[in-house]
């Protein structure tokens, strides 16, 4: 039923992936700690403009408090800057459409999905958003708020490794170098192959046309692909237009498809691998590695049964409704747990149209908390959390004080770890009710009933996450969701970024134990199956409450004949 | 004197103190310690409100009345823990604490002597005590020498030496001179002696969370915040749904909510969390170690490297001789027969152990020094020599017998005959069995008769019975063992072989120890020592677990974190053990009670949201989560309330008990735990549920 090439497609994908990430990951350790490297004759130059023009010492060492208050100044002046830009576009160069200034709610909901790699689109981008805005302010957070989560993860990498010390890096020369010398080039690389494959790139206004049935239609222009490219590097998602990669401008052929499902994990899983080069352990890395692709992987397994199970309403399997025709299911399927599995968020295909456990499936990548590869380097750290959490559980259970890679975890580490778990479960719990039980939540819904709760559960989950992909179905740009979504945003981006800064910050000081025959080791299965069973129960005891009532309702209802 | 192979798990006596306990224990301030319990009171409490209003109103509902009955339950069983672990502690060191109250000292002011109670002594204070007196409290002797039973503390009934100055000059309160007199100078005030912490170790009102509990505490007080708010927001959730469904219910009613909570918080760890400490520090107390503080305990278990200073720890202490080693032209027996009588006059036990192997030999016995007509050099420390001058009628000497130490004798003969000294100089024959000797972890003493070299008596440092396989067992825990000791690299390496140590630093220095604790620590390693001597106390505060043996002095005593008062070395395996044993329970306790809420969910939701879109049967879609096929609704969530109560009584055993711990690695620990408790964990809960259910049934409760 399954038609054979399409499964051909997700073997080389998984392949692919496990081939390409430990070549690049190692690779991208290069880049990153300034080692000389081929790009250095290119951009060494630039970088030390920018330290100059800057005003920084990249020779500078941050303790954690001085590190996240770079993040902060940083992140919080690129909310501002780009909030002001939206809000005065009407009178800025490149807007040929003319359009009109964006309302202040949705500017800074825009504002900060951006800032925090979020992505979550409450506007339409080809008929709200200027060139200029989408230029110069969403294109330059793709490639920023991608940055900032590498630096976040050097920097508890730092604190990992360094034995009583005291640095962390310094966040500036970690984010120029991250964009400089990897997301810059790799995104021009993209970029061309996109157009090469007719992804538009272009400062034209719309054209006008008549169609064959003498119908006139406007089609939307722009510089797409070098959005595009990046959309998908830096997990990002956020379109150039409105219907994401399923517009045929955005994601032209099945080349492109495949590319840019395969971009959406590239950086967070090579990541693994730049980790386990820094942390001189390419065994911790494929560790982790395996448990973030068994998740994935089961995943695709559980969304692909239930697309072509036969459905009771209809009596066939393969439900077409929100996909392209020219897609396909399985590529549907496939992206949308890899893109939620990333907190990337671009779509190719409507997640609200998918099989309810396909849905479920999305949901639940996201409310894992963003870690099967998760964001650029927010992925890792997110992961890194719950490594500390396993490792405190079963070191416990070995009758020694847990520790990881040497460093001994205690009430400070799981104090914080608690917190940046518990920050994000929150929002999406919180805020679905708060939604729930107000007019200007309920306001907003396409559907009722069980499909209704799953509207509103994605979109704060989506928040949470980081993620940025809708459910749709739920009428977003209001003033409740669009600050409701920026609050959740936040918490959900810097909630977890604060407590990873103050762990690193706490383990950077600490000696570092040698490995003996009663350390924990956490590079073998034993421990892989530890970690997905505590991201599971964590997970699961947290959400099954609420994806029985939404999603498992639905399906058990539709197998009864009962649609929403 | 054993006490502790007797002692029960569970006393009649202490089980019907700690129900009593259980219910003082309710007061909100003692629930407040411990979150998880705190937050299923409150539970217990509203639904309880909830269902006097309601019955006031005339709606008894005997359903809300049977869950409200079993989350006190849960309330009382967590309280009945910690109280029958407490009640163990206390039994443990009130007969200790009993003694010394009822102690009457005799306390010297200006030298006039005046009886007090011994509670009302201070630091500083001089107490006499004389035969048959009970030392009121720790301290030093300062003044006399007397034999001491100690045996209320350690339990080993052969009287010890305490004498002012050196190395055995500490008294603890509570044991009994049997002979002579002393004077001590009391260094603890009372409720500040090791007793007195120890007690308080057993007291959860007074003890403090070891820092691995409080980590652990704040992560179940998270998971506690995270179903609080699952809990919360379900009845949302539910009822956004359930305004669609066309069949309505009062499922989500508060005692079924507030069910649902205490389900999926952790309260099978949250309950034992503080029991599983006490008994810890009790089962410490019953192998007859005394720990300042739960937090030292708990570091034996991380334990990476352990020094021990070779004498006395893995040596009996005192070098024995083992054979004769005739020069050529003398026989054997001939030197065995001078070797004795030179010894005769020295009194260390090296010079007795020659006198014994003399006799044991060649059956050579002690004669009779006046039939001998003799005059003794006895030994000194300053010349390391023994001797006897036996005298001929006219009582000029016969034969000039000498024994001692290598460099001794050299001086000895260096001092007229130069022909003897080339002798040894050359090393010829002498020196070639010294390193002989020496290798085989002996250090050779000379005897000579009228300054010829008569031969070579070998005296070996005697390794304690046992104690390589103790070695072993600390190797397969991951823990490497370190000799430290003053012998020569030969000597050294022939000890650490036989004693099975993985290494040894020889010919040290007391501050090579402290040097050595800090180079481990630097490299991240946590260490531990046993030490005795004074030169060891800041080697013992410096190490992370510093054990002092209590026959050691004061100094020792203070600087180090444990005392044990068997005065046993490797006791550090049962310290060791205990710690790990107390972490390993709390973690597999911890998974247990996380791994049950799966059961636990699949027995509520199905129950809660049976009639959401109830078809014409009566039951919803979700009724396709209830696997195990629970009779009824309220069955259902009655059973898993039911259950998460009773598992805590049932492991209470384990608690005090502790997870069983054996020395091997890591992997196959946690293998063994996660298989456990882990897996376990998942899959008891369906059983039990299911079977309460059946019974619940089949009784007619619901």
């Amino acid at each position: 039923m399954i038609p054979f090439n399409e499964i051909i497609q997700v073997v080389i994908f998984i392949i692919g992936l496990i081939i390409a990430a430990p070549l690049f990951g190692g690779y991208i350790s290069k880049l990153l700690s300034g080692e000389k490297n081929i790009l250095t004759p290119v951009f060494g130059k630039v970088e030390s403009l920018i330290y100059k023009s800057a005003g920084i010492n990249p020779s500078e060492e941050m303790d954690w408090k001085k590190y996240t208050f770079s993040i902060l100044i940083f992140s919080f002046t690129g909310i501002i800057l780009l909030t002001v830009i939206q809000l005065i576009q009407s009178i800025l160069p490149l807007n040929p459409q003319k359009l009109s200034n964006v309302e202040f709610t949705l500017a800074v909901n825009t504002a900060i999905s951006f800032v925090t790699n979020t992505n979550w689109q409450s506007y339409a981008g080809e008929t709200s958003l200027s060139y200029f805005v989408q230029m110069i302010g969403l294109t330059v957070q793709n490639f920023v708020s991608a940055a900032t989560g590498i630096a976040v993860l050097l920097a508890l990498t730092r604190g990992l490794v360094t034995r009583q010390g005291n640095s962390l890096g310094n966040f500036w020369v970690d984010l120029v170098r991250s964009t400089l010398y990897l997301l810059v080039p790799l995104s021009a690389i993209f970029a061309i192959v996109l157009v090469s494959q007719g992804v538009v790139q272009s400062f034209s206004s719309y054209k006008e046309i008549t169609t064959l049935e003498g119908y006139k239609q406007i089609i939307p222009l722009g510089p797409a692909a070098s959005q595009i490219a990046i959309k998908q590097l830096g997990t990002n998602g956020g379109g150039f237009f409105n219907t994401n990669s399923a517009f045929p401008f955005e994601n032209p052929t099945p080349l492109t498809n495949f590319l840019q499902m395969f971009s959406i994990l590239l950086i967070p899983a090579s990541l693994v691998f730049t980790f386990g080069k820094l942390i001189g352990s390419k065994k911790q890395a494929w560790i982790i590695f395996f448990v973030m692709m068994i998740v994935l992987v089961l995943g695709l397994i559980v969304s692909t049964y239930s697309e072509y199970s036969t459905n009771n309403i209809f009596h066939t399997s393969g439900l077409m409704e929100g996909k392209e025709t020219r897609i396909g299911i399985l590529n549907s399927v496939l992206w949308s747990t890899a893109t939620t599995a990333a907190s990337n968020g671009s779509v190719n295909a409507m997640h609200s149209s998918l099989s309810p456990l396909a849905g479920l499936v999305a949901m639940f990548n996201i409310q894992l908390g963003e870690i099967i590869f998760g964001g650029v380097g927010s992925g890792l750290y997110g992961m890194l959390l719950f490594i500390l959490i396993t490792v405190f559980i079963s070191g416990l259970m070995i009758g020694r004080t847990p520790e990881y890679l040497g460093k001994k975890i205690d009430a400070f580490e799981i104090k914080w770890a608690i917190v940046a778990i518990l920050l994000p479960n929150t929002v999406i719990l919180l805020f679905s009710a708060l939604a729930l039980r107000t007019n200007a939540g309920l306001s907003s819904l396409a559907n009722s009933g069980p499909h209704g709760f799953s509207e509103i559960l994605y979109a704060f989950s989506s928040a949470a996450g980081n993620n940025g992909s809708a459910f749709a179905g739920l009428n977003a740009n209001t003033v409740f969701y669009n600050l409701m979504m920026g609050v959740g945003m936040l918490i959900g981006r810097f909630g977890v970024i604060i407590p990873c800064m103050a762990i690193a910050g706490n383990l950077v000081k600490k000696n570092i134990t040698p490995a003996s025959k009663g350390t924990l080791q956490t590079d073998n299965f034993l421990f892989a199956l530890l970690l997905l069973g505590v991201i599971f129960i964590v997970g699961a005891l947290t959400f099954f409450p609420a994806l029985s009532l939404g999603p498992l309702l639905e399906h058990l209802l539709m197998n009864n004949g009962i649609t929403f | 004197m054993d006490t502790r192979e007797k002692r029960k798990l569970f006393d009649r006596k202490i089980i019907s103190q700690a129900i009593v306990d259980s219910f003082i224990k309710i007061n909100p301030k003692l629930l407040l310690k411990n979150p998880v319990i705190f937050l299923v009171a409150i539970g217990a409490m509203l639904t309880s409100a909830l269902f006097v209003i309601n019955w006031i109103n005339g709606n008894f509902s005997s359903f809300n009345f049977q869950i409200i009955i079993w989350l006190w339950f849960t309330v009382l069983f967590a309280n009945f823990a910690e109280a029958i672990a407490e009640g163990r502690g206390k039994a443990q060191s009130e007969n200790l604490r009993k003694q010394r109250t009822q102690t009457v000292a005799r306390k010297l002011t200006n030298n006039k002597e005046e009886k007090v109670s011994a509670v009302d002594l201070r630091m500083g204070d001089l107490v006499i005590c004389e035969t048959g007196d009970l030392i009121p409290a720790d301290g030093e002797v300062v003044d006399g020498i007397a034999s001491v039973d100690e045996s209320a503390i350690t339990g080993e009934s052969a009287p010890v030496i305490r004498e002012s100055g050196g190395d055995r000059n500490a008294v603890t309160g509570g044991t009994k001179v049997i002979s002579d007199k002393i004077i001590i100078k009391i260094t603890a005030n009372p409720g500040d002696t090791y007793l007195d912490r120890m007690i308080s170790l057993v007291e959860s009102a007074k003890r403090k969370k070891t820092p691995n509990e409080i980590a652990l505490s704040i992560l179940l007080s998270g998971l506690s915040i995270i179903f609080l708010l699952v809990v919360v927001t379900f009845r949302i959730f539910f009822e956004y749904d359930q305004a669609g469904s066309l069949s309505q219910s009062n499922n989500v009613s508060i005692p079924i909510l507030v069910s649902l909570l205490v389900c999926l918080i952790p309260t099978t760890i949250g309950g034992l969390l503080s029991a599983i400490g006490i008994s810890g520090m009790d089962r410490l107390l019953s192998h007859n170690v005394i720990a300042m503080s739960g937090r030292a305990v708990e570091a034996a278990g991380d334990i990476d490297v352990l020094l021990l200073d070779k004498t006395g720890t893995i040596t009996l202490g005192n070098r024995m001789a083992t054979e004769f080693i005739p020069a050529s032209g003398f026989s054997e027996r001939y030197l065995a027969d001078a070797a004795q009588l030179a010894s005769l006059a020295d009194e260390t036990p090296e010079g007795r152990s020659i006198v014994i192997l003399a006799k044991e030999k060649f059956d050579i016995r002690a004669r009779n020094i006046h039939d001998l007509n003799a005059h003794f050099v006895p030994f000194s420390a300053q010349s390391q020599m023994s001797g006897v001058d036996i005298l001929s009628l006219n009582n000029s000497p016969e034969r000039i017998i000498r024994k001692g130490s290598i460099d001794a004798i050299k001086k000895y003969l260096a001092s007229d005959s130069s022909e003897n000294i080339n002798l040894i100089t050359d090393l010829n024959f002498s020196q070639m069995i010294g390193v002989d000797i020496a290798l085989a972890g002996g250090t050779p003493l000379l005897v000579t008769e009228n300054k010829k070299v008569l031969g070579v008596v070998q005296l070996k440092d005697v390794v304690k019975g046992g104690i390589n396989e103790r070695f072993a067992q600390l190797r397969k825990m991951g823990i490497k063992t370190v000799m430290i000791t003053g012998d020569n690299p030969l000597t050294a390496t022939a000890i650490a072989a036989e004693a099975g140590v993985d290494s040894f630093i020889a010919q040290a220095k007391p501050e090579d120890k402290l040097r050595t604790i800090r180079e481990e620590q630097s490299l991240g390693r946590m260490v531990g020592m046993i030490g005795d001597g004074t030169n060891d106390a800041p080697a013992l505060a410096q190490a992370d677990v510093g054990i002092a043996m209590n026959s050691g002095t004061q100094a020792a005593r203070e600087a180090g974190n444990m005392i044990d008062l068997d005065s046993n070395p490797t006791k550090l395996i049962e310290v060791v053990e205990i710690g790990k044993q107390l972490l390993m329970t709390r973690g597999s306790l911890t998974t247990f009670s996380i791994a049950n809420d799966v059961a636990k969910y699949f027995a509520i939701i199905p129950a809660i949201a049976t009639t959401l879109f109830a078809t014409k049967n009566g039951t919803g879609p979700l009724s396709a989560l209830n696997i195990m096929g629970l009779a009824s609704p309220q069955s259902a969530i009655l059973s898993a309330v039911i259950f998460n109560a009773i598992i805590i009584i049932l492991l209470i055993p384990l608690a005090l008990k502790g997870v069983k711990y054996r020395p091997e690695g890591a992997a196959e620990i946690l293998k063994r735990n996660i298989t456990i408790y882990g897996l376990g964990g998942l899959i008891v809960p369906f059983v039990g549920i299911k079977i309460i259910d059946i019974v619940l049934t089949s009784l007619r409760l619901v």
